[in-house]
This record gives C-alpha cells, structure tokens and sequence, in this order.
C-alpha cells in the first residue's frame, strides 16, 4: 500500500516521457525540435561537466544571483512603502492613483528601458526584476499592516512610542506571517521574471543558455535546460513555502483566505 | 471605515491623488530638462507626448498595439477555453487529480517563457507560435483554478447530486462549474495578465509586428522618446484590461452574493 502510494505522482510523467522517447526515437528521428528523453539525460550531464558559459552551475548562479538582488530591492522597496501606505490612510489615499498608473506597466516592457540604461549583465536583469517583485510586495505588505490588530497599535500610542519605534517594535512583527506569504510570492515572481529576461535579451544565466542550445539546432540540450528551470523553479517554490508555512507555525496561523 | 469617511474627506483625498500623480509628472520634466538623467535614457514627458500622438495618429503606433492587444485577447481566450475544459476534465474525477496533479504542480512554477525556445523549434518563428506560447503560459492560472474549484464543491452539494442521480457531466455544468466560477474568473484575470506579458515577449523574440517589437526597436535605435510611449501603451492595455475584467467579475458574480 506505501509503495504504490509513493509512486503513484510519478507514474503520469513517466508515461508522458516514455512516449516522447518513443516519439523521438521512431516516429520524427532527428528533429530539431525534440529529443528523446534519454538523450536529453546525456546532454545534461555533459552540460554539467563543461566549462565557462555553458556550465549549468554558471549559468544557475547568474539566474538566481539576480532574481535574489531583484527580489531584495523590490522588497526593500515595497516594504518600506506598503509600511508606510498600510499605516495612514491619507498617504494611502494620495498613492493610490499613482500607483494605479504605474502597477499595470508589464514588468517586460522595461526590458529594452533597462539594456538602454545599463546595457547588458546583472543591473539591467536586477532592476527588471526589481520592478516586478515590487508591486505585488507593496500592495501585500499594506494589506498586511491594515491587517495588524488595532489593539496593537492602540497599545503603542499609550505607550507612547514614536512612529519608528511603533513600526520595528508593534507592526512589523505582527505581520512577519503574512509577509512571508507576499515573499513567496515575491520568489516565484522574480525567478519568472529573471529567466524571461534572459530568454527575451540578457545574455547571460540559463534563460539564456536553453536559446543558444535551441539557436545551434541541439534539441537534448534545449530540453534538459528546460527540464532544468523547471526542477530549479520547482525546488525553489517549495523550500519558499516549507519556510513560510514554518514562520505561520510558529508566529501563529494566519486566515489563508484574505491574503490573495 | 466608508461611513466614517465624510464626502468631503474624499473629494479632498482625490485632489491629493491627483497632485501626487502631477507632482510626479513634474518631477520628470524636471528631470529631464535639468539633465540630472542622461536624455538618452530619459525623454522630456513634451517629447514622448509627441511620439505618442504622432505615433498614434500616423497609424503606426496604433497598428502595433491593435496586434499585441488582439494577440493578447486571442490566447487568452484559447488559454481560458483549454484551461477549463483541461480542468473540468482533471478536476471531475477524484481518480485523475490524484495521479495528474503532481505533474501540475511541477509545471506549474515554469516559466511561460521558457517554453518559448521549444516553441521556435517546433512551430517556427511565427506568430502562430507566439500564440500557442501565450495560450500555453496563460492556461495555468485558470486550468489550476477549475481544478481546485472542482475538488472544493461542498460535500452537501455532492450528496445532493448523488440524491438526484446527477451524471458525472451533469454534475460537471449544474454544480461544478457554477461552483468554481470565482475562482476561474480570478485565474482568468491572472491569466490575462499573463498573456500580456507573454505576447510582448514573443514579440521581441521572434519579431512579429506589435509593441514588444517596437518598443525593443526604439531602445536599439536610441529613440527613448518613442519607447517610453510603447511603454505607456503598454500599460494602458494592462489597466484597461484589468479595470474591464474587474467590472466583468462583478457582473458575472452577482448572483453569487445575497
């Protein structure tokens, strides 16, 4: 009963697999597009072994390098502001239409803004990123000080405090659980972002790597860097909410439902 | 808090709105005039109002964002009809969301974009490529919401079509849809941001006419005025296409509140 249970997650991609072998293998042999899955195992571990540009340890560490310095300055960012607009409604109210002006710009289109600024490397895919980490961090974290207990807050004005000290000392860790729900967001959005990037013009990290592969008509590399993003997102998104459900755990839970 | 807010308040609260959005204009034109950013990167707000009407009016401008917009619409609407029935199809039976959804949820997390190499090989650098990136990158949203709306109708409601020897495809239209509806507008609503996003990256890749390809045009060719423009359409489209499926969910949901 354990073993099949424990299997059973695997068994549709096997199949899916096994059919893209035998497809590759027989029905389309030589394609540019696709590659038997056994294949795409070899070139994989050849790209693991190589050296320079096409080292995928290389490539990986420029992606997520740069998807974690977007994600921390958007962050900073949107913290810092959604603080600010979660705890007065009248600075609220006099952002509220800039922002609405601003938010709906698709991260994307500042690709060709940002290679204009600082040309190619890491600045032009940190900022991008930054861009699109900051909006959803900044409306999240002001829902998440709307949603700090106002008793709280009623107890720092008697105590006297002064806005920074209400700040480090009542709200932001009242909302250390929903605000590592708007992180999480905040990681799939930002590795997303930082391999789109990279697919669309940053010649650098594994966005980059899987268009060369697809450019020299190599479909096993191409599908093993694709296989690749796909287990780095995955490992990634899960160890981000291992984390987040740890922090909820442990600062108390929180109602799922009113954090979108 | 609505009622405590006076009319007065808000018409106050409005004007502010607006002053900080002026102000921010201001401080661009300043910016820009002052030179404090190079006016490579940075227009003057007089110089991308040009480009943009000019733009605009000569019918180049609105030629492209009339392709992203229809791209955009057409695989949303493709990843919305796939999505549901995808997900109708995984989600009515509890057998198939047990050995299917693990897969789901690796895929999940992919990129839409790097699916895009695969697409080029496969289908060429064509607009009908794009498309099926965009269908494909944008199904996820709604395809996972039909699914978790599916698996979360109300065990009375389960009992009730067990009671009325409900088929499985009855059960499907006359509850489960209905159920999940809530939920499958609000991954259509992420979806259609998705797709946005998507054309434009195609676009730039694979060079089909439309604001991606523009916008990466006038950032090669240093003319910033006209990229800042095929940015402000750019996000024209998304708030318009927000502000609309946002008046859509209210009407479509109304039968939902009491």
């Amino acid at each position: 009963m354990g073993l099949p249970h424990l299997l059973r997650p695997w068994v549709f991609p096997a199949v899916l697999l096994g059919l893209l072998e035998v497809a590759a293998r027989w029905m389309v042999p030589g394609s540019d597009a696709l590659a038997p899955p056994s294949q795409t195992v070899l070139a994989f571990g050849r790209a693991l072994t190589a050296q320079g540009d096409d080292s995928v340890l290389q490539a990986t560490a420029f992606t997520l390098t740069s998807a974690a310095l977007g994600l921390l300055l958007g962050a900073a960012l949107g913290l810092g502001l959604g603080i600010v607009l979660g705890l007065s409604r009248r600075a609220a109210a006099m952002g509220f239409l800039s922002i609405e002006v601003l938010r709906p710009v698709p991260s994307v289109a500042l690709i060709p803004l940002a290679m204009l600024v600082f040309g190619f490397g890491y600045r032009m895919e940190v900022s991008v990123v930054a861009f699109a980490t900051f909006w959803p961090l900044l409306i999240l974290t002001q829902a998440a000080v709307r949603q700090v207990e106002p008793q709280l807050l009623e107890v720092a004005r008697a105590l006297g405090l002064s806005p920074w000290a209400r700040t480090t000392q009542i709200v932001l860790p009242a909302m250390v659980p929903r605000l590592f729900i708007a992180l999480r967001l905040g990681v799939s959005i930002a590795l997303v972002v930082a391999v789109t990037v990279e697919i669309a013009a940053n010649p650098s990290g594994m966005g980059y790597a899987m268009m060369i592969a697809q450019q020299s008509l190599a479909p096993d590399l191409m599908l093993a860097w694709l296989f690749w993003i796909g287990v780095v997102g995955y490992v990634i998104n899960l160890a981000t909410l291992r984390l987040q459900r740890a922090v909820a755990q442990r600062m108390g839970e929180i109602n799922m439902e009113q954090t979108p | 808090m609505s009622t405590a807010s006076a009319d007065g308040y808000r018409g106050r609260a409005h004007t502010e709105s607006v002053l900080v959005l002026v102000l921010l204009l201001g401080l661009w034109w300043l910016a820009s005039h002052q030179q404090w950013v190079s006016k490579v990167f940075l227009p003057t707000p007089e110089a991308t109002l040009e480009s943009l009407t000019q733009g605009l009016s000569s019918g180049e401008l609105a030629g492209f964002t009339l392709d992203t917009v229809v791209r955009m619409l057409l695989g949303w609407l493709l990843a919305s009809a796939i999505g549901v029935a995808l997900g109708a199809l995984i989600g009515a039976s509890s057998t198939a969301r047990i050995w299917i959804a693990p897969t789901l949820e690796f895929l999940r997390p992919l990129p839409a974009s790097a699916v895009m190499p695969l697409a080029i090989s496969l289908f060429g650098l064509s607009s009908g490529m794009v498309l099926s990136v965009v269908a494909f990158g944008a199904m996820w949203p709604v395809l996972l919401a039909t699914v978790h709306g599916l698996a979360a109708v109300h065990v009375r409601l389960r009992e009730v079509a067990t009671a009325l020897q409900l088929s499985r495809t009855a059960f499907v239209f006359k509850i489960g849809l209905p159920n999940a509806m809530p939920d499958i507008l609000s991954g259509m609503r992420l979806s259609m941001t998705v797709s946005l996003i998507v054309a434009v990256v195609g676009e730039m890749i694979a060079s089909q006419s439309g604001l991606g390809q523009a916008i990466l045009l006038a950032a090669r060719s240093f003319r910033a005025s006209e990229l800042f423009a095929g940015i402000m359409l750019l996000g024209s489209i998304g708030f318009a296409s927000n502000a609309l499926l946002a008046v859509l969910e209210k009407k479509l949901l109304k039968w939902q509140r009491p």
